[in-house]
């Protein structure tokens, strides 16, 4: 099923002229901006499948205020602390004075419309209070059934106008979700929303899978299986539900990416006890072997423009990053700290490498820039790995197992700031992020 | 249907007398395996093909059917080695373990072998897939020096995706860093 979510343009104007306010991102947050979530009105009273329009405008400010909180960047005021009721006149002309005695700096509201179609139309607007100006608005028309993208667009739209970087609340994460005694867990392929929402099962669980990651369109996922005892890299397509082998190879094919522009493929395979690193054009089916050298080559990972290729190779007696031209020339090694470095996954900004941090008996994700320099370590766990980035490169999802115990998915902001745990139904582990959605 | 039949009446006594077998012999210094722990999960019903080389078993008194699995065991003294942290080398035991396996599986040349490598859960998961079939491919090159067919050989790693027991202790750990030598057919 598409949503579609076409900016009305023509029915909001154009942004207006640019304000003062504004979320710094890159200093450590010390106070999150407080702001204004109340519910939208409704615009009509036409009923839909997904509720009437009252009733998503206070579903929809609800997801919208839960978006900005979790980046850590907003503070959301309690409902409770407001009596501002707004009408649909105040979301044009927002009773500022109101706002501002409950000390909100921001405010997100707008209106909310059944369609003849049965679909719905969010009109969303943000101020900056003090100013008393208008900061953005847009409109989208969608489904209603996909009211809960609208409301993740609304919420991208203020993130984007408030800190000047790409929102990513409208995406989603694919997973691997855990059950079961350790020496037998079962493992599934589940997607969700990037909040945890529309939560589903994409395997049943009968094969062993490992390392999902979405293609570039997010219509297909590359992950690896145990069916048939035979482990290899396989393509699971999200609108038909179709799974399949990328193809028969001489040994294990395993942790596999797509290239950004979603032609090739880039993953591992082991013969004879050698792990290299391969790329397969996914529609000549040519394979091309990228290192030679003997020991483990693995967890391979382009660069946003393509162009370049960083994985971890135990070349030089342990794990550690190392970053080589795409057709696999100019292998030079970039990680020079303490410990391992492993995993790595570089940022679809380009400006910074996550990766799994070992050393001393934990296990930390890590970012440095993609020459080795600048290296922070932002976790420290018994175990966190599988770093995985917000599609604006300001997050990072990842997983952390306890020692002996569960696993789950956490974020945390590339600052290092806002640890966060992510919800999921059970435990989970090797998350992927997906762009943002069109 | 009749031929799932037929195959489970000629894998069950087997099963029965692994089971028995297992539990009166002690493998060496470690600790007792349960038997659903040493053999693994079968992933297809065992093909009544594989049973070629082991038809009609005859029981000899006490001692374990000659070609089966408790007899592989019994006779090498243990179905898997185990490993150093991060490491695929080979010791002096295991050496002899695989010696053992080797002699036996020259005794059956109809039975094809899968090694299993693993991993402890002390490591990223992609290297410790790389890890495990480093391991299950030492413990293959090995077999294969010791005069067993390659064709006969085949390796599977699932790096830390299947330990052998629960724990997070260094006994567990080791435990789990292993390479386990499963014949096919012979269950």
């Amino acid at each position: 099923m598409r949503i579609l979510l076409a900016p009305l343009l023509a029915a909001l104007a154009a942004t207006p002229a640019a304000a003062q306010l504004r979320v710094d991102i890159n200093s450590g947050i010390a106070q999150p901006l407080p702001i204004a979530v109340p519910a939208f009105p409704a615009a009509n009273d036409a009923a839909t499948d997904a509720g009437t329009p009252a009733e998503l405008g206070a579903r929809i400010a609800a997801v919208i205020a839960a978006d900005l909180k979790s980046s850590g960047l907003f503070r959301p005021l309690d409902p409770a602390a407001f009596t501002t009721v707004v009408g649909v006149a105040d979301t044009v002309r927002p009773q500022f004075d109101a706002w501002r005695t409950v000390a909100a700096q921001a405010l997100v509201t707008g209106t909310v419309s059944a369609n003849p179609d049965g679909g719905i139309t969010l009109a969303c607007y943000g101020y900056d209070v003090f100013a008393g100006q208008e900061l953005a608005r847009q409109g989208f028309v969608t489904t209603a059934a996909g009211w809960r993208r609208a409301a993740h667009k609304c919420a991208d739209l203020v993130y984007s106008r408030l800190t000047g970087e790409s929102g990513y609340f409208d995406s989603r994460i694919v997973y691997v979700s855990e059950t079961g005694a350790r020496t037998k867990r079962i493992k599934r392929l589940a997607v969700m929303d990037q909040d945890g929402a529309n939560h589903r099962f994409l395997t049943a669980g009968q094969a062993l899978v490992l390392t999902p990651r979405f293609a570039p369109n997010q219509q297909t996922i590359t992950y690896m299986s145990f069916e048939a005892n035979r482990p290899r890299v396989w393509l699971y397509t999200l609108g038909s539900g179709r799974q399949a082998a990328i193809g028969e190879f001489a040994g294990m094919s395993f942790a596999p990416r797509f290239s950004p522009d979603g032609t090739t493929l880039v993953f591992s395979m082991s013969v004879g006890g050698n792990t290299d690193v391969y790329k397969l054009n996914l529609a000549s089916r040519a394979l091309t072997r990228l290192t030679t050298q003997p020991g483990i080559d693995t967890s391979p990972s382009f660069s946003p423009d393509g162009s370049r290729i960083v994985f971890e190779s135990d070349r030089g007696g342990s794990q550690q990053l190392y970053v080589m031209a795409a057709d696999g020339s100019g292998q030079n090694r970039v990680s020079f700290g303490e410990g391992r470095s492993a995993s790595p996954v570089w940022s679809p900004r380009g400006d910074l490498i996550a990766f799994t941090r070992i050393g001393g008996g934990r296990f930390g994700i890590g970012v440095m820039r993609p020459d080795g320099s600048g290296e922070r370590l932002l976790t420290n766990g018994y175990q966190d790995e599988g770093a995985t980035w917000s599609p604006n490169g300001r997050v990072i999802l990842f997983q952390r197992t306890m020692r002996g115990g569960r696993t789950d998915l956490r974020s945390v902001d590339v600052s290092g700031q806002n640890e966060r745990q992510v919800p999921t139904p059970l435990d989970g582990s090797d998350p992927a992020w997906s762009p943002l959605l069109p | 249907m009749k031929g799932l039949l037929m195959s489970k009446r000629l894998i069950l006594p087997l099963l029965i007398a692994a089971t028995v077998s297992a539990c009166a012999t002690k493998t060496k210094d470690l600790p007792p395996q349960p038997v659903s722990e040493a053999a693994p999960p079968p992933a297809t019903p065992t093909a009544p093909a594989d049973s070629g080389g082991m038809a009609a078993p005859e029981p000899v008194g006490n001692s374990n059917v000659p070609g089966s699995y408790a007899d592989f065991v019994a006779q090498s003294g243990s179905d898997k080695i185990l490993f150093e942290y991060d490491s695929y080398e080979l010791d002096e035991e295991d050496r002899a373990v695989l010696g053992k396996q080797a002699e036996w599986l020259a005794r059956y040349p109809a039975l094809k072998v899968t090694i299993e490598g693993h991993a402890d859960e002390r490591g990223t998961r992609e290297y410790n897939l790389a890890l495990g079939d480093r391991r299950a491919t030492a413990a293959k090159n090995f077999l294969a020096a010791q005069g067993v067919a390659t064709s006969r050989l085949s390796v599977i790693s699932y790096g830390k995706e299947r330990p052998a027991v629960e724990g997070a202790d260094e006994a567990a750990l080791a435990q789990n860093r292993r390479a386990v030598t499963v014949i096919a057919g012979a269950r």
